[in-house]
């Protein structure tokens, strides 16, 4: 009885919490519905009508409507010239787009997906990231690199990995990962006017899921702060940080702990690098419980970052040993059940959270 | 050229006495291709080099002060100190590095010449006719990227020229043992570009030629591909103890130095007289020492430049939707989004 009332007050509040930290966001339950691929698509539409500068170039993301139809009818829009199909070079393609950034343009170059950025690291990191430092400020480089990052559906090893780790420990890059359309097209406007490069991870599976937005969010002016993570969900028992579709995993798995009286705060990271210590750290003060969870490997993940800067600041906070979720040490299997296992799911999530809170078995609804 | 082998040899000095450090890649016996291309650029079109860049530097105009005390990684250097002898940046000068990776500066080059076209189409800068030379070696053509870009530049006819200085040693791979097809301006017609083959120790004949290439690119004709047969006297770095070279191929290669030819041409035409090439020569003896003592007097960059210039964004949040950077909003939380 009285667990029911918890649950329907809860539920109320629960649609009126404001993140903490973003100045004025919230969830409208009458609002409209876009799917992540029109928040990218609009994002870029608006930003190359506002900016003769910007740019589009990559494989297939002209006539053939984009790999994942992220740039559909742009082509048709702005023409040949700023919407640039690329032979398959993924090195010489990116360095042209660096060499482009050095001279003032604004390219956003897509991978199609960031496993072949591989072919290309040597520029992000060498010619991009490090160029504003070695020349002393005198050549920045505005560029973005987007592209779907991450496991998606049965596709092997080779296309499954997540670079988040590997780009956010480069100084000199921003490395950005939104999870819903409010994430999407705000971070990807905040990256395309920004003058450094950007790393931009999207995931595949996201790019058809619909979200709720506010008219805020629509309006062409619209762009969400760098280095600024979100609480997707406030709670008071546990803290669990994610980004891209973790997050979706992870309030799922909120949901679920809640029904066992466990209140989980789940942080939406948005900015990898850079990582918004204090958001995760005040939240930590605050639960004295933390929960990290993403989908790369799990050695010198993003997830081992979070435990450090919470370990260096916040250690006395602490109340359980940190818990970190993180795909499988292993390269990403084909089988569908085998690749089931070797990335997180809603259960994970719920299992450790349980662990961090001591508490294996469900607590019995007590006032 | 005088200043580049002065400069050269005095950085050679300056390495063995320990005021210089690291990788250092000297030019000597190059300079007819430097000069030879970049004297006929305008300050606006811009060069991409590699890590044997201190003479590409200088001809394009940063001081010789400058280059000097970069070098010496001092903060009155043109990168500050930050970038070193491989990591030659000038804005003003639009010289866009100082590669250390082989290859990495082609694509770059690339991209510039593609703002130049794209400036000229998309942004409606009628006038803007920029080219873009990129300089690298031997041992680079045989790298992906080199075809890449060859492919890139001649299908979207951009205004770039690939200049080669083959100096016939990748470090101590010759090229003979790593390539398959040694002649490289052959490469050129393969992709759709004119390749020219030059006598690279011959800063006339280099001069011709790159008058040509750099008014074809300026026209909007494409892209060229120039080989310049060169030598580089020193060992691929100061490191290098330059053991592999056949000491007869160095003579040959001496007798053909581009400042002792050019000087024999002059005073055989009666262009200068031998003391004129005199007081060049104290002259430039006069700018290098000068610019060793500025270097030498610099100050050593301070302590809190070393979190400088990560981001151009002073602390990383990105623009606000009113196109200023939020940091300065004073209505924006704060948070330690430090870089």
């Amino acid at each position: 009885m009285l667990a029911i009332a918890r649950q329907r007050m809860l539920g109320q509040s629960f649609k009126k919490i404001l993140p903490a930290v973003s100045v004025l966001r919230s969830y409208s339950s009458a609002a409209k519905q876009i799917t992540v691929r029109e928040a990218l698509n609009s994002a870029l539409d608006e930003e190359m009508s506002a900016d003769p500068k910007v740019f589009l170039m990559g494989e297939e993301v002209g006539e053939y409507q984009g790999a994942y139809k992220i740039t559909k009818g742009l082509l048709e829009k702005y023409g040949p010239e700023r919407v640039l199909d690329t032979p398959i070079t993924e090195a010489g393609f990116t360095g042209i787009g660096v060499g482009a950034a050095y001279y003032g343009l604004k390219p956003v170059v897509e991978f199609m997906t960031f496993n072949f950025s591989m072919q290309a690291i040597d520029h992000i990191i060498n010619s991009a990231a490090k160029s504003n430092y070695m020349s002393a400020g005198q050549i920045s480089v505005p560029i973005v690199f987007r592209g779907p990052n991450g496991a998606a559906a049965g596709v092997g090893a080779q296309h499954s990995q997540c670079y988040a780790a590997w780009y956010a420990s480069c100084p000199g890059l921003k490395v950005l990962s939104p999870y819903n359309s409010e994430d999407a097209r705000g971070l990807l406007k905040a990256a395309i006017r920004d003058p450094d490069p950007v790393v931009f991870l999207e995931n595949e599976l996201l790019y058809g899921e619909s979200f709720p937005v506010s008219d805020e969010v629509l309006d062409s002016s619209f762009c969400l702060p760098i280095g600024k993570a979100k609480i997707e969900r406030e709670g008071k028992d546990v803290t669990i940080t994610a980004f891209s579709k973790m997050v979706g995993y992870a309030l799922k798995a909120a949901e679920m702990l809640e029904k066992d009286g466990i209140y989980a705060e789940v942080i939406n990271l948005r900015s990898i690098r850079p990582l918004d210590r204090s958001t995760i750290n005040a939240s930590v003060r605050k639960t004295n419980r933390l929960i990290t969870v993403e989908e790369g490997f799990p050695q010198h993940g993003v997830g081992a970052e979070i435990c450090a800067s919470v370990v260096e600041e916040s250690f006395s906070y602490l109340d359980a040993p940190v818990e970190r979720i993180a795909g499988a040490d292993v390269p990403m299997p084909y089988a569908a059940n085998l690749e089931r296992m070797a990335v997180p799911q809603v259960e994970d999530i719920v299992r450790a959270a349980k662990r961090a809170c001591y508490r294996s078995v469900p607590l019995a609804a007590t006032a | 050229m005088i200043l580049g082998r002065a400069f050269e040899d005095m950085c050679a000095q300056m390495y063995y006495r320990g005021k210089m450090f690291g990788f250092v890649h000297l030019y000597n016996g190059q300079e007819a291709v430097s000069t030879g291309f970049i004297k006929l650029l305008k300050q606006q079109d811009s060069v991409v080099s590699t890590y044997r860049d201190h003479v590409h530097a200088l001809s394009k105009g940063v001081p010789a002060r400058a280059v000097m005390s970069e070098l010496f990684g001092k903060t009155t250097g043109c990168c500050r100190g930050q970038g070193g002898s491989m990591h030659m940046f000038s804005r003003e000068h639009n010289l866009l590095g100082g590669f250390a990776f082989i290859g990495e500066g082609i694509p770059v080059a690339t991209g510039a010449a593609f703002t130049s076209k794209y400036k000229r189409e998309v942004l409606k800068e009628a006038d803007c006719d920029h080219v873009t030379l990129a300089f690298f070696g031997d041992g680079t053509c045989n790298n992906g990227q080199f075809f890449e870009c060859l492919n890139m530049a001649a299908l979207w006819k951009l205004p770039i020229v690939f200049v080669v200085e083959n100096n016939l040693w990748a470090i101590g791979m010759s090229h003979l043992r790593a390539t398959s097809d040694p002649q490289i301006y052959k490469k050129g017609p393969a992709f759709g570009m004119p390749g020219i083959h030059v006598d690279g120790m011959d800063v006339l004949k280099v001069r011709e030629v790159a008058k040509d290439a750099i008014g074809r690119a300026r026209r909007g004709e494409g892209p060229t591909l120039v080989e310049c047969e060169t030598y580089r006297f020193r060992g691929h770095s100061l490191a290098d103890p330059d053991e592999l070279r056949d000491p007869a191929e160095k003579a040959h290669y001496a007798a053909r130095d581009p400042i002792t030819a050019l000087k024999k041409y002059l005073i055989e035409n009666s262009l200068a007289s031998e003391a004129d090439l005199k007081a060049i020569d104290k002259k430039i003896d006069e700018v290098v020492e000068d610019a060793v003592e500025f270097a030498d007097e610099s100050p050593v960059p301070s302590q809190s430049q070393l979190l400088e210039n990560v981001f151009a964004d002073p602390k990383g949040f990105g623009i606000g939707p009113d196109g200023r950077y939020r940091c300065e909003d004073p209505k924006f939380t704060e948070g330690t989004a430090h870089v």
